[in-house]
């Protein structure tokens, strides 16, 4: 049984994944990375770790992808251009990426780590739901808690201050088309050019 | 399931992120695969600390969750910053600094 779910679960967060990288439209790749995230949640879940997995559909899958999903759609989802900047990029990439794979796998499993060929340490009843970790968060891991709380914030007001809309008369003020842009752009055939005498 | 089954699979998802991150040049997916790459991180963090039963691992884990959304607000607002100032959405177009 638990076999079965661990195989299901990792078939779709691994096609998630994949399907991440191959579709071309942003927003399909958005969808496949949150089937991605709820077989995460369903991993942790396996691995007896409750409050993770709840982290993970409500944080991650609920607000961070609808985030997402929102900026794909205000910039909307253009096609890339098929260009290879570098030649042979397409069939370099994997061979990169399988290396990457086998070095990491070599790395792991050939460390002298007896315990990783076995089922996991004996764990008491509450291990991993949320009062454990409230109690961890709040007893042990203070300092870090509130670290990334203000680290939070100082995202927000980031955020904020990049993407707003410039006031005018400011350099550079995105939204309205300054002389200046438009002359700089000498590629651009303006409709007026001919007009002129 | 004994731990290097999690571990293996998480090496895997990693190494897909990577892939995705070395293919693809529109700055969204590039955003989604750091994602992945970050939730791999996170599924080894998480098998670890199930394999040694402790539970710090797992508040590790939850951190690095916040990190993620940290990264996702930041690389979206330059995304839609990027977008305002009408420059192209590709990662090989923006190798300039100034805009």
């Amino acid at each position: 049984m638990e076999e079965a779910l661990f195989f299901l679960a990792a078939i779709g967060a691994l096609g998630g994944a994949l399907g991440v990288i191959a579709m071309r439209n942003p927003f399909y790749s958005v969808l496949a990375l949150i089937v991605h995230l709820f077989s995460l949640a369903a991993l942790f879940l396996l691995l007896t770790s409750a409050f993770v997995a709840a982290a993970q559909v409500v944080v991650y899958a609920g607000a961070v992808m609808v985030l997402y999903v929102f900026v794909v759609a205000y910039v909307g989802g253009g096609g890339e251009s098929a260009w290879e900047p570098v030649p042979g990029q397409r069939f370099l990439a994997p061979l990169l990426g399988i290396a990457l794979f086998v070095e990491l796998s070599i790395a792991v499993l050939s460390s002298s780590l007896l315990a990783l060929g076995e089922d996991g340490a004996e764990v008491k009843a509450g291990f991993g739901n949320p009062a454990a970790i409230g109690r961890l968060l709040l007893e042990k891991f203070l300092v870090p808690f509130e670290a990334s709380s203000i680290l939070l914030l100082l995202a927000a007001v980031g955020a904020i201050v990049l993407a707003a809309r410039r006031r005018e008369g400011e350099v550079g003020a995105p939204d309205e088309p300054s002389p200046n842009r438009e002359e700089g752009v000498p590629t651009s055939p303006s409709p007026t050019a001919g007009a002129t005498p | 399931m004994t731990t290097d089954w999690f571990i293996v699979l998480s090496a895997l998802l990693f190494a897909t992120g990577a892939l995705g991150i070395l293919l693809r040049r529109s700055p969204m997916v590039i955003l989604l695969c750091l994602e992945l790459m970050l939730n791999a991180g996170n599924l080894a963090l998480v098998a670890f600390s199930r394999m040694v039963g402790n539970g710090q691992g797992q508040v590790f884990a939850v951190i690095v969750m916040v990190i993620a959304a940290c990264e996702v607000v930041v690389g979206l607002g330059l995304i839609v910053a990027i977008f305002r100032r009408r420059l192209p959405l590709d990662v090989d177009d923006l190798r300039e600094l100034r805009g």
